[in-house]
């Protein structure tokens, strides 16, 4: 593996293209009523990375979702969604439509699914581009096939007639990133593009995201459950358990020092070189029913530092330095502490 | 190779039986199981008459062997067969050609073993644990189906699923009587491994067993995997797409690419200095978990192809970043680079033409 | 193997603290039906109808087969006869009471036989497969190839009029469509892992059969076999006004409808009463059918 530093992003805006405050995502049926998302903030600017990680369960999917509205119409979705300047919980369904493909797109985890498999790749690549842009299909099929060559798909004048089960996993899941770019959109979001896909085949898939990333300049947010995906692409990552965000901050910080326990149980979990001969230290038990969350901190009966505090409210998100957050009150004895000191 | 001998800090753990297995016939010096040439073809049927025009082949001629109390990981990408193979070694495909020997005992050959004789030695965990349960089954009854077949009866078969249960960690009062649904992916995972373990095999084939579960849950299992083998004396045979997990879990990998067998070694020998080039490169796939040390190039390009119309010679000449001409005229063999390290590359066979196997021999 | 220590994952257990009543899916599906009012409703009528036909002897007023041709097409609402009578002067209500006990009859029966035989059927072609399958399976198509109601008319014309004779053929009829069904969920099941994990542990095809399959199977040939319930009515009905199924002077809907048919000029409302009867019925299967299909539905 070579060395490359991480390349620091000049933000080139002041004003947060993503901007989310107390997002909540509820699903009400007749059976069900859970909360999935409890109280989600952040921000992102153009040409950042964000990353969310957890576990299933954790909310990070749907949180994703919520920004596109992605959602079956069980989803009640409340909080404050601004992207670009457009308020996404009030536009109505043409809206929508409108703005999901053209300001913002997204790769799929299952490429064979998210195509339809009786039209071929370049019509369907061809047919969003003469939606939003208003061009002719002929038009479009010529976006599409420059589209294939930046997601670097050999032959691919060839590939543009060929239907989504010739493709093998890797050349689908390009064609996806393709349909996903054709509209220039200012915000792309992944969710788990990677995860079905073999070693060799998702080092270059992740390698091809960064690099279509700096080159134009869109804002990104990958969900994922693979901290070495997080490393790899991740300008920022925000650590999600039962609907919240538990940690969040620069990838290297986080990584570094994790100040959350359940970050820290994730790392320590996390199978590596390192671990072989030794027992593993898994965090104890399983992700939580969210549907019966208890009323203090969600991680409280998996954490070994839980004191009686944590099982009162949920604890707050603290300020550890340099915008690394955590929502834990260890974290706020060092925050304070931090706070003294300088 | 003996297994490795892990820290076991957990005190309260009885140290396991030292007493040999009374099924056990060579001796630890005789391989658990030898499986030679074992090959798959699937046919594609087509045309009018669905006559077979091509064949997949899955496993195409692999041979191995697996030594009692080892840790046998099998790496390798879609296409190249581990499944298949998996699938072959438990009968649950009939091979097109090959044999596999249990313990010095054929399998399915006529004399040997039957089948049925063979599962009550060897079993299989799946990786999916959902759909590996019946949804409408109770725990207990999913575990004592098995037990029921071979022979148990109710009473009995109910109690060796109990302490099955307990043996995974799952306390059976309160998960004996409960449904797939009502369990968790890991508890799910746990009640699969007591089921393959209640007929009481020597070897177990865990086929991505870990692959679908959250990494916390993941950790759980692999102790409780790591305990079991201590405890009951078993062989595993880990099949897994994830290199990390296989190089912790495992004494001996064995790498497939496109239903072949090209390198095969201790794991550490494997992982610090792997020879083939698809090994080399499989291994610099792996996601770095330092942000700053990020990967910048891919190491192999392409896609993995598929195993219907494999290239000729060398399977892997067509994304070798060393290939040359005798790599398209000859497959090349397994040879031995070192003490129980074999690799199937012209590159590494002294006197094969190669340009870099003259430098080797 | 005793179970001698517990290996201990700390927390492993403990998450799972309370332990409440663990519900069978047949438990969840009847939950869930209990809270539907819309099958609920349609199950009673059902019901309240099947009891009428087969308390028929001891509610219903007159005689079914004591004709009187002074009283003939008395309409609705008349004192002693609250439907009316027929064209021969029988009591409408008391027929449509008798009726009833045929035509469920008709109804039920074939497909209960249908299931059971086409069932056992197709599970067999979907498991064996390979030569079985085709053997069960293309023999199937032939007859599955004719539409129902030709084909019913087709058989009892072979066999002549009668309840025995309509019996055979309706259960023919509905024995194709019952094992495709059941051919094609036991095909899907069959590939399912925990088939493959029964095989492995060496169990024959029966056990496997009778201890994974059935249960999984049971549910979707249920649903498609209630949904033929309705149609099992019709096409009896209908038998029996081509003069096919039941012969007068029993009282059968379809075969009053065929009768009544001459009246519908002079007492039209008498004459649509029997249509009345199996539109109900054949609507409150349905609706119970659905029903069954949406609790079924379960999440899990």
């Amino acid at each position: 593996m070579q060395e490359r530093a991480v390349q620091t992003r000049t933000i080139t805006q002041t004003t947060p293209l993503v901007d989310v405050e107390n997002l909540a995502v509820r699903f009400v049926s007749r059976d069900l009523d859970i909360s999935v998302v409890n109280g989600v903030t952040f921000q992102l600017h153009q040409g950042q990375v964000l990353c969310l990680l957890g576990e299933s369960g954790s909310g990070k999917s749907v949180t994703m979702r919520a920004l596109m509205r992605l959602f079956p119409p069980t989803a009640r979705i409340g909080g404050r969604i601004n992207i670009d300047g457009i308020d996404i919980p009030a536009l109505p369904e043409s809206g929508l439509r409108k703005i999901r493909g053209r300001l913002i797109s997204m790769v799929f985890q299952e490429p064979m699914t998210a195509f339809d498999p009786v039209f071929t790749i370049g019509s369907q690549i061809a047919e969003s581009v003469s939606y939003h842009d208003g061009v002719s299909f002929r038009d479009g099929h010529k976006r599409a096939l420059e589209l294939l060559e930046l997601v670097q798909v050999p032959s691919a004048k060839r590939r543009l007639d060929a239907y989504p089960h010739e493709l093998s996993g890797g050349l689908r899941q390009r064609a996806m990133i393709a349909l996903a770019l054709a509209c220039r959109p200012k915000l792309l979001l992944a969710d788990e593009p990677t995860t079905a896909l073999d070693a060799t085949v998702q080092i270059q898939i992740l390698l091809l995201l960064r690099e279509l990333q700096s080159e134009l300049g869109m804002a990104t947010i990958f969900v994922t459950h693979d901290l070495g995906v997080a490393c790899e692409v991740a300008d920022n990552v925000a650590v999600m358990y039962a609907g919240r965000f538990v940690e969040s901050g620069t990838v290297a910080d986080v990584m570094d020092s994790p100040k959350h326990p359940y970050t820290e149980g994730l790392l320590r979990s996390t199978v590596h070189a390192g671990t072989r001969g030794e027992r593993l230290d898994p965090i104890p038990g399983a992700p939580p029913d969210l549907a019966e969350l208890p009323p203090g901190c969600a991680f409280a009966p998996r954490c070994s530092y839980v004191q009686p505090v944590c099982l009162e409210g949920q604890p707050a998100n603290v300020d550890v330095g340099g915008k690394h957050m955590a929502r834990c009150i260890r974290a706020a004895s060092a925050g304070a502490a931090n706070a003294l000191a300088g | 190779m003996t297994a490795q001998s892990l820290s076991n800090p957990a005190s309260d753990l009885k140290v396991a039986a030292t007493d040999p297995d009374p099924r056990d016939r060579g001796g630890p010096q005789q391989p658990m199981l030898l499986v030679q040439d074992l090959k798959k073809h699937f046919p594609i049927k087509g045309g009018l008459l669905g006559r077979a025009h091509a064949h997949v082949r899955a496993v195409d001629g692999i041979s191995f062997d697996v030594r009692k109390g080892e840790t046998l990981g099998i790496v390798g990408e879609s296409g190249c067969g581990k499944s298949t193979a998996a699938r072959l070694l438990i009968r649950l495909i009939e091979p097109d050609a090959g044999s596999v020997i249990l313990d010095g005992e054929p399998v399915a050959l006529g004399m040997g073993l039957t089948v049925r004789e063979m599962r009550r030695q060897m079993q299989m965990v799946f990786q999916d644990s959902y759909a590996s349960l019946n949804p409408r089954l109770t725990i207990e009854d999913s575990i004592t189906f098995g037990l029921k077949a071979n022979g148990f009866s109710k009473v009995e078969s109910a109690m060796r699923a109990r302490s099955m249960l307990r043996l995974v960690g799952l306390v059976p009062e309160m998960f004996a009587q409960r449904y797939p649904h009502e369990l968790s992916g890991g508890q799910r995972q746990r009640v699969n491994i007591a089921r393959a373990l209640a007929l009481g095999p020597r070897v177990l084939i865990l086929d991505e067993a870990v692959s679908a579960l959250d990494k916390s849950v993941e950790a759980q299992v692999l102790n409780l995997l790591q305990d079991l083998k201590q405890r009951l004396q078993l062989t595993y045979i880990f099949i897994s797409h994830d290199l990390n997990v296989v190089q912790y879990i495992s004494d001996r990998v064995l790498v497939m690419y496109l239903g072949k067998v090209i390198e095969i070694g201790p794991v550490d020998r494997i992982y610090s200095s792997p020879l083939h080039p698809y090994t080399r490169g499989l291994l610099s796939s792996r996601l770095s978990m330092d942000p700053r040390k990020r990967v910048a190039k891919a190491p192999l390009s392409g896609d993995p192809p598929n195993p219907i119309d494999p290239p000729s010679g060398c399977r892997f000449r067509t994304r070798c970043p060393i290939t040359e001409t005798v790599c398209a005229q000859r497959e090349p063999q397994a040879s031995t680079a070192s003490e129980g390290h074999s690799v199937a590359c012209h590159a590494h066979t002294p006197g094969s033409g190669h340009s870099l196997a003259a430098a080797r021999a | 193997m005793t179970a001698a220590t517990t290996i201990d994952e700390p927390g492993a257990v403990a998450a799972v603290g309370k332990r409440p009543r663990s519900r069978s899916f047949w438990q969840t599906v009847g939950r869930r039906i209990s809270r539907d009012p819309v099958t609920i409703v349609c199950a009673i009528i059902l019901l309240i109808i099947v009891l009428l036909a087969i308390f028929a002897p001891w509610i219903a007023p007159y005689d079914p087969y004591r004709t009187s041709m002074a009283r003939r097409l008395l309409p609705v609402g008349d004192h002693r006869h609250w439907l009316g009578t027929d064209e021969l002067g029988r009591d409408l209500l008391t027929r449509l009471i008798y009726g009833g006990r045929m035509s469920l009859f008709m109804g039920f029966m074939p497909v209960v036989l249908a299931t059971v035989i086409g069932g056992m059927l197709g599970v067999i072609a979907g498991y064996a497969g390979g030569a079985i399958n085709m053997a069960i399976m293309r023999v199937i198509d032939v007859f599955y190839a004719f539409p129902s109601v030709l084909l019913a008319v087709a058989i009892s014309g072979v066999l002549g009029a009668g309840i025995v004779n309509s019996l055979v053929s309706l259960t023919l009829v509905f024995i194709p469509p019952v094992s495709r069904v059941a051919e094609s969920v036991t095909t899907q099941i069959r590939n399912q892992d925990y088939v493959e994990a029964a095989r492995a542990t060496g169990a024959s095809a029966w056990r496997i059969v009778f201890g994974h399959v059935l249960s999984n199977v049971t549910g979707p040939i249920l649903i498609y076999a209630s949904s033929l319930i309705s149609v099992s009515i019709v096409i009896a009905s209908g038998l029996s006004f081509l003069g096919l199924g039941i012969v007068p002077p029993e009282a059968e809907w379809g075969l009053m409808l065929n009768t009544l048919r001459q009246s519908i000029y002079v007492a039209p409302v008498n004459a649509i009463l029997p249509g009345v009867m199996i539109f109900v019925t054949s609507m409150c299967s349905n609706m119970i059918s659905d029903g069954l299909r949406s609790a079924m539905d379960v999440k899990v």
